[in-house]
């Protein structure tokens, strides 16, 4: 599905990403981890073209992003950000359907399509009608994924969606989440920098150090053939205490 | 927008321009009670010739009504001939009333004759202090340097005023400073002040128990009453000129210290003295046309309304796309932002006297300025409300797949309105405030009163253009409050409410 050559990205001279060449398979969950400033949150809004490379090129289906077809690309994708990135001045409902109706699609259809995510993502239709900040975290996750699937993407990409929620809620999400992607079937990348929740949610993991790809695979690959020292500690420094707690 | 913006700028042009398209007689007047009077004299002999004539009242100083006059804004006024060949043609020194004649007529001006009296600059104090320090002439002066003097700002400015005074007696006081004239006349009598500029036909003299002093090195020139007229008067409208012409040798100078009289000491209005004058030397019958205080408070409300709505509406037309710039082009947005910043600096008086040659007198230079001062608020706080929007909210919308034109109108302006609107407000009560300036060039408005009352010493006056103006821009600050309840978002409004039954 896309397809990233040899991408360099830097800001103000600090590298973000650095000659990274990486596919993403359609119709599976991809996700990206590594420790903060690893370039996994540059890499992910490159897919959209929200970032440009430096040098290199992104392709989506083959094709390299450029400004000709950025925006037809945004329009197959679905995006959620940490806290959900809704538009404080607009209610639950306004935030999903503003491309829809934007695209003047019928009110009918939009409708149809807004109760059918309720369902979908657990969100009660009473609240449809709060603003974001009438609502909880954990809604305006809801109320954002909604949003993201609005226009039925054939990519859903997540930053970070449950970095800002408390533990007990984001748990929930995560089977909601791990439900959600196996119901619908379609590319997902999700970036985290949990690899318990990277884990439990992806068929294939990315590991990003310092702009660059680490390894790629799955974890019991990352334990069992670490591709580097750096693997070995990042798994174990991510590995809970809970079992050297209990034991003692 | 852009196209709206142009359609509300041609209607300030049209609104600035059409005062002058009907052919009525325009008479303008100096903002002193005397040259109002007078202006009212002029008017009241063309409507008895049966002409449709009016009054622009006490539009401001020399320069104004001279220029006023040779572009054609006003058809005549009475100057004195003092003033103009000390102050507009200072530099061809006219010496003879011949000279004064021709250099008028160059500019298409018709000096008609001597209205009959003149008014002579003089130096005054209060009779007793000129008995108890000696002092008889100007040159005595000279023995006093801690003598507080106060002057009219034009007296202060003027070649023929305090400058040339103090170098031709060399006068050594320090403490001078530049008044409103009538405030001086009220310091003086208070005790505030020793000396001040006088008009020798002026009501206040006797009024106040001052002393004129003599001139004895025959510094001030004649200030020969004069009336002027367009040329082109006579064939726009040749019974005008002859209406007009009748003022000529029929007012001396105790009958013009009377009339000044009428109005700064027995309060009448200009209108009614000039009137009775008209009816008792010439026996002319003019209707007066008397206003009731509430009938001239909607009139003034209305020319005030007019001057802050149609300013700021224009302002906001073309502020707002300036703004948008701004935030988009961040380098031109910085010249930007400093160019409205200039306009704001410019000194009201002075913007307004800039305006005058170019849009002529009455609401135009006041709608214009009103209009640059209206900018700068806006502007900015469009900027400052676009800017400050987060980034991870215009990402999403980017992400959606937007356009650019849709995430601004859906997404950038909702959430800057209320910064947008804040600027909007500061805007109008400065425009509300700054409008009574606008009377200063024949606006009109609550400004009106204001100046007149100052001019006639009458505080009633005074707080009938001050009152409703303050609170008119109380009114306006409290009416946008109210308007921020509507027009804003309400998600912009609600506080964040955690539903504890309900945490997802």
């Amino acid at each position: 599905m896309f397809r990233l050559d040899d991408v360099s990205k830097s800001y103000d001279g600090l590298v973000a990403i650095e000659h990274l060449s990486l596919t993403i398979a359609a119709g599976r969950t991809t996700v990206l981890i590594g420790p903060s400033g690893c370039g996994k949150s540059t890499l992910l809004r490159m897919l959209l073209g929200l970032v440009s490379p430096d040098s290199g090129t992104v392709s989506v289906d083959g094709a390299i992003l450029d400004a000709a077809n950025v925006a037809s690309v945004r329009l197959r994708a679905g995006y959620v950000i940490q806290q959900g990135g809704l538009f404080p001045h607009l209610t639950a409902r306004q935030n999903v359907c503003l491309m829809a109706n934007h695209l003047r699609w019928p009110p009918e259809r939009t409708a149809a399509r807004l109760a059918e995510l309720a369902a979908l993502t657990h969100f009660s239709a009473d609240r449809l009608d709060r603003y974001p900040g009438e609502l909880s975290g954990g809604q305006n996750q809801r109320v954002g994924l909604m949003r993201a699937l609005m226009l039925d993407p054939e990519v859903l990409l997540l930053d970070e969606p449950l970095g800002a929620l408390d533990p007990m809620i984001r748990f929930e999400l995560q089977e909601e989440l791990r439900a959600l992607f196996a119901q619908l079937k379609r590319t997902v990348v999700l970036v985290t920098h949990d690899l318990a929740e990277a884990a439990y949610l992806g068929d294939t993991i990315v590991l990003m150090r310092r702009g660059r790809l680490v390894q790629q695979g799955h974890l019991a690959q990352m334990l069992e053939a670490p591709a580097d020292e750096f693997v070995t500690r990042f798994v174990r420094a991510q590995r809970s205490h809970l079992g050297s707690a209990g034991a003692s | 927008m852009m196209r709206t913006a142009w359609l509300l700028l041609s209607m300030l042009a049209a609104l600035a321009a059409c005062e002058r398209r009907d052919t009525a007689v325009i008479i303008g007047s100096k903002s002193f009670t005397e040259s109002v009077i007078l202006g009212e004299v002029l008017r009241g002999l063309a409507q008895d010739a049966g002409l449709p004539a009016r009054h622009q009242q006490a539009l401001g100083g020399t320069r104004l009504l001279f220029n006023a006059l040779a572009n054609g804004e006003i058809d005549a006024y009475v100057e004195y001939t003092g003033t103009l060949g000390s102050e507009i043609f200072a530099q061809q020194r006219p010496q003879s009333q011949r000279d004064l004649e021709d250099l008028l007529a160059a500019r298409g001006i018709v000096l008609a004759g001597p209205v009959g009296f003149q008014n002579n600059y003089a130096l005054g104090m209060r009779a007793i202090d000129a008995n108890r320090l000696g002092i008889g002439r100007i040159s005595d002066l000279a023995r006093h340097p801690d003598l507080r003097l106060r002057f009219g700002n034009e007296f202060m400015d003027r070649a023929d005023g305090w400058p040339g005074l103090q170098a031709a007696y060399g006068l050594p006081q320090r403490d001078v400073r530049g008044v409103e004239h009538d405030l001086a006349y009220r310091s003086l009598a208070a005790g505030d002040a020793d000396l001040t500029d006088l008009y020798t036909t002026d009501a206040e003299i006797d009024y106040y128990g001052l002393r004129a002093l003599e001139d004895d090195r025959g510094f001030f020139p004649r200030y020969e009453a004069v009336l002027l007229y367009r040329a082109d008067l006579a064939q726009r409208n040749p019974g005008a000129v002859a209406a007009l012409r009748r003022i000529v040798g029929v007012v001396d100078e105790s009958e013009m210290a009377r009339l000044n009289a009428a109005v700064k000491i027995d309060g009448r209005s200009e209108s009614a003295v000039a009137a009775t004058f008209l009816a008792e030397t010439m026996g002319l019958r003019t209707t007066l046309r008397t206003e009731g205080r509430i009938e001239r408070l909607f009139r003034h409300t209305r020319e005030h309304l007019l001057l802050v709505t149609l300013s700021l509406s224009v302002a906001i037309v073309v502020a707002l796309p300036l703004g948008i710039l701004a935030a988009r082009q961040p380098r031109a947005g910085q010249y930007l932002l400093g160019l409205v910043g200039v306009g704001q600096t410019i000194p009201a008086l002075a913007l307004l006297v800039f305006m005058v040659p170019l849009v002529g007198i009455g609401a135009g230079p006041a709608l214009v300025a009103l209009f640059i001062y209206s900018l700068l608020p806006i502007v900015r706080n469009t900027h400052a409300g676009l800017t400050g929007i987060p980034p991870a909210l215009l990402e999403s919308a980017d992400a959606l797949g937007l356009p650019r034109g849709a995430r601004l109108r859906r997404v950038e302006l909702p959430l800057a309105a209320p910064t947008i609107l804040a600027g909007i407000k500061t805007a109008a009560v400065i425009n509300v405030g700054g409008a009574t300036l606008g009377a200063l060039v024949g606006a009109g408005g609550y400004g009106q009163p204001i100046l007149t009352g100052i001019r006639l010493d009458d505080t009633a006056l005074i707080l009938e253009g001050a009152v409703p103006a303050a609170l008119l821009a109380v009114g306006a600050q409290w009416l946008f409050e109210r308007a921020e309840g509507y027009l804003l978002p309400a998600g912009l409004r609600a506080k964040r409410i955690q539903d504890p039954a309900h945490p997802l």
